[in-house]
């Protein structure tokens, strides 16, 4: 039995630059065939001598052969894996952890609400969903972010607007004076799409203040916890189990989580420092 | 005659009010219109007007002493833009600007004030419409200011 | 049934004769430094002889006993978590090759081992981290080679430290199951000797090999009487009724910080915890850049980078930190893994250097809920 922790090394078939600081790298499947993910899991992507991160799967799940994982230059590691080109080499494990709830979104409204990289571990639901697009009512997209040069899948949004019928909104927090788009909270954007709160399913992914606050204006709105999903983050090493690094309060995000329904991290979700 | 009576009801910051403060209201309205790029109040100028819009983006600005403007806000279609009529000495604290072309109603501050100091349950009704929606954008502003989606260098 | 038989003292210099044609380790305690530690043993002159430990918060001193007793003492501050998982480990290498890299992995340890001397709440610990390890959808193979292998001689303690309360968790101070062979020491002013039994096929195979005879009733009686009276002896309490709501119901409870005026967050609970597993990765490359490492060590959620995220600590004050710990220990561990992960082994409390005592803080918690706390939950003002 191999170790978990051991990785395989993989090649990079392609890579995409998102924007200044971010850029997507497919990376050969351990299959060729079959689906590579379910949406909102993630892999633990290694860089040759420098360390392993994290990273949401960002693709089309149903794509063979190849895994997308769009990461921004934060750090050391997500340095160095923003600076790899085709033909290199990855250590990847994974795919690992829970995933987007789409078989429950059939026959109903769907929300997505992103913010700032979470638009990535939403994508892969963007793309589940359409796929069947005639199965669900209204999908509205929220897309928050910090500033016009820091959005992602520009080209793409256009076309799930066009093509897909979305409700796809972007918003940022401050814009130049040419920007032409939505400026405040993404929650701003909320009642300028139309959705029905008693028979929707929404989905959060983004930075924890920006999801609290999400959650609350769902709730207002009339949508029930159980029908609530949002992604939690910690600190995490192995994505196994074994650390212990990213348990948050009785769960652990890389097998409980990533993607938790509100209603099971309700009683814990606004404590601080937990 | 045509009033803007069935126009200002179907607004969702006057949606339900009582049929005597739609009428009191009503005496204050006009329709207005602005263009792509068109400023429709300045900072420092006088507050003299409250806007309901109909149709169209307004952006919120504020200009820093040196460098460009930033967007701090956009409104919309049934949003509202401007409470300083109501906050004294009544000048506005920001510069609005149309972003496309925009529809919205106006509402003159001074005959507004006179109503509700005439008319204290109409000012009560305008004042718990207005007041959360202040409070919101406070918060807005607030979380906009956490820089939530910014990238954060590792403390040494 | 298993019987019960007698083993006298010169019959561990047999066993381990027995263990090692086996091929096994022999490891167990020996005084090191003023402490007992596990380690690997020659022979039975290495077992801590005629000594006892003083056990308190903040308080650990070993002193001579008169009768000679081989286990005459309680737990010390290692566990043979060391053993099972070790501290710090290769995980693996990997190599560039041109373009391109490749890894491999560490190859597994053969070393298997005897524990000699395993206390009850020992045991249970072992069981505890099996769930951690091995219990999941994914299995550490070091770990479960280590552990399957290990040969377990469970020591029944006939005395009980000042930090002790296995009695609270139900973990203790009889060994029940889990062990190979356990052995209850009986000595005094006529006799020093081990009633012994069987706990596995494994153990009854290696107590065959040894000098035994039929267990007399009367041994068996003293042996019985001992282990009760290490029962009736328990340093400490912890009252466990309710405690994972009486916890999960109070993150805001000043209690969390006044504990935390105390507390240095130096980890010392957690490296002494017998159950504690969490771990770290650190990566080494050599200075060609050729050569890269990854090992993994022991961590703990006392240290600030534990909880690191996006440019600072999601746990950054001590408060928080000493919560989690606790929070899990006593809660949020059943959530995860359906029992407990304490073993009311003692150890944090008597290596805390400032004696935080977590029966203690537990039963603070208990005594005190939060102003205003009862009517918060039935609604009213």
């Amino acid at each position: 039995m191999i170790h978990p922790m051991v990785p395989e090394v993989r090649r990079i078939k392609r890579v995409y630059r998102e924007n200044h600081n971010t850029v997507t790298l497919a990376v050969e499947a351990a299959e060729a065939a079959g689906p590579a993910c379910l949406p909102g899991q993630f892999n633990m992507l290694y860089a040759f001598g420098v360390g392993e991160v994290p990273i949401s799967l960002s693709g089309d799940p149903a794509e063979p052969g190849v895994q997308h994982h769009t990461i921004r230059d934060v750090g050391a590691v997500t340095r160095a894996l923003t600076r790899l080109k085709r033909g290199d080499s990855v250590g990847v494990r994974g795919p690992f952890g829970s995933a987007w709830p789409i078989a429950s979104c059939r026959g109903r409204d769907v929300v997505l609400i992103a913010g700032g990289i979470g638009i990535a571990p939403l994508r892969p639901a963007i793309y589940a969903l359409l796929r069947e697009r005639e199965r669900y009512g209204e999908i509205a997209l929220l897309y928050g972010a910090r500033a016009r040069e820091d959005l992602l899948f520009g080209e793409e949004m256009e076309l799930w607007r066009g093509k897909y019928g979305v409700q796809a909104r972007v918003t940022v927090d401050s814009a130049k004076w040419d920007w032409k788009g939505n400026v405040g909270v993404v929650t701003a954007l909320l009642p300028r799409v139309r959705f029905d709160p008693a028979h929707a399913v929404a989905m959060i992914c983004g930075p924890e203040v920006m999801m609290r606050f999400s959650v609350l204006e769902l709730k207002n709105l009339g949508m029930e916890d159980r029908n609530i999903h949002v992604t939690l983050e910690r600190n995490m090493k192995c994505a196994v189990g074994f650390c212990g690094h990213c348990q948050y309060g009785p769960t652990f995000i890389c097998k409980d989580g990533p993607v938790f329904s509100f209603d099971r991290v309700r009683s814990i979700f606004g404590v601080r420092e937990l | 005659m045509k009033t803007l009576e069935p126009i200002l009801e179907e607004h969702p910051f006057f949606r339900n009010l009582e049929k005597c403060h739609l009428e009191l209201v009503v005496g204050c309205a006009a329709n207005v219109r602005f263009e792509a790029g068109q400023f429709i109040f300045r900072e420092g100028e006088p507050a003299d007007q409250f806007y309901l819009i109909r149709q169209g983006k307004v952006a919120i600005e504020i200009s820093p002493p040196q460098g460009e403007p930033i967007i701090m806000q956009t409104l919309s279609e049934g949003e509202i833009l401007g409470w300083s009529w109501l906050v004294p000495p009544y000048h506005w604290q920001f510069d609005a600007k149309a972003v496309e072309l925009t529809r919205a109603i106006t509402l003159d501050g001074k005959c507004l004030r006179k109503k509700c100091q005439e008319d204290h349950s109409l000012g009560y009704e305008l004042l718990s419409r207005l007041v959360p929606i202040i409070g919101k954008s406070m918060e807005a502003a607030r979380l906009q200011l956490l820089d939530v989606y910014g990238v954060k260098p590792r403390a040494s | 049934m298993n019987q019960k038989l007698t083993l006298p003292p010169d019959g561990l210099e047999r066993l381990f004769e027995v263990l090692k044609e086996r091929g096994f380790t022999v490891v167990g305690p020996t005084v090191r430094e003023g402490a007992i530690v596990y380690d690997r043993l020659a022979s039975p002159a290495d077992l801590p002889r005629g000594i006892t430990d003083e056990q308190d918060g903040g308080v650990y001193r070993l002193k001579p006993r008169a009768d000679g007793a081989l286990f005459g003492y309680v737990v010390g501050p290692q566990s043979w978590k060391r053993f099972l998982d070790p501290p710090v480990k290769r995980l693996w290498r990997a190599e560039r090759d041109g373009a391109d890299f490749k890894i491999v992995p560490e190859e597994p340890d053969q070393e298997t081992f005897a524990f000699l001397g395993v206390r009850s709440c020992e045991i249970h610990a072992m069981a505890i981290q099996d769930r951690v390890f091995t219990g999941g959808e994914h299995k550490d193979p070091g770990y479960e080679a280590r552990r399957r292998s290990a040969f377990i001689i469970a020591v029944q303690c006939t005395v009980a430290g000042g930090t002790c309360f296995c009695v609270s968790m139900n973990t203790g101070p009889r060994s029940e199951s889990g062990f190979d062979i356990a052995l209850t020491e009986i000595v005094d002013a006529e006799r020093h000797l081990f009633v012994v039994e069987a706990g596995s096929p494994r153990g009854r195979e290696i107590l065959a090999a040894l000098d035994t005879r039929p267990a007399e009733a009367d041994e068996m009686a003293e042996a019985e009487k001992r282990i009760a009276k290490a029962a009736a002896q328990m340093g400490r309490t912890l009252d466990t009724e309710g405690v994972h709501d009486l916890l999960m119901q109070n993150p805001e409870h000043p209690r969390w910080g006044e504990v935390a005026g105390r507390c240095l967050s130096c980890a010392n609970c957690t490296m002494v915890c017998p159950t504690c597993f969490c771990s770290t990765v650190e990566d080494v490359t050599d200075i060609s850049g050729d050569h890269a490492e990854r090992w993994q060590k022991q961590d703990s959620c006392f240290t600030m980078d534990f909880s690191y995220l996006h440019g600072g600590s999601v746990r950054a004050s001590t408060r928080s930190r000493y919560r989690q710990w606790l929070t899990h220990k006593l809660a949020t561990w059943i959530d995860q893994f359906g029992e407990s992960g304490c073993t009311g082994c003692g150890r944090c409390i008597t290596w805390c250097p400032v004696a935080i005592d977590l029966t203690e803080e537990v039963a603070a918690i208990r005594a005190n809920p939060p102003a205003g706390a009862e009517s918060i939950k039935k609604g009213k003002p």
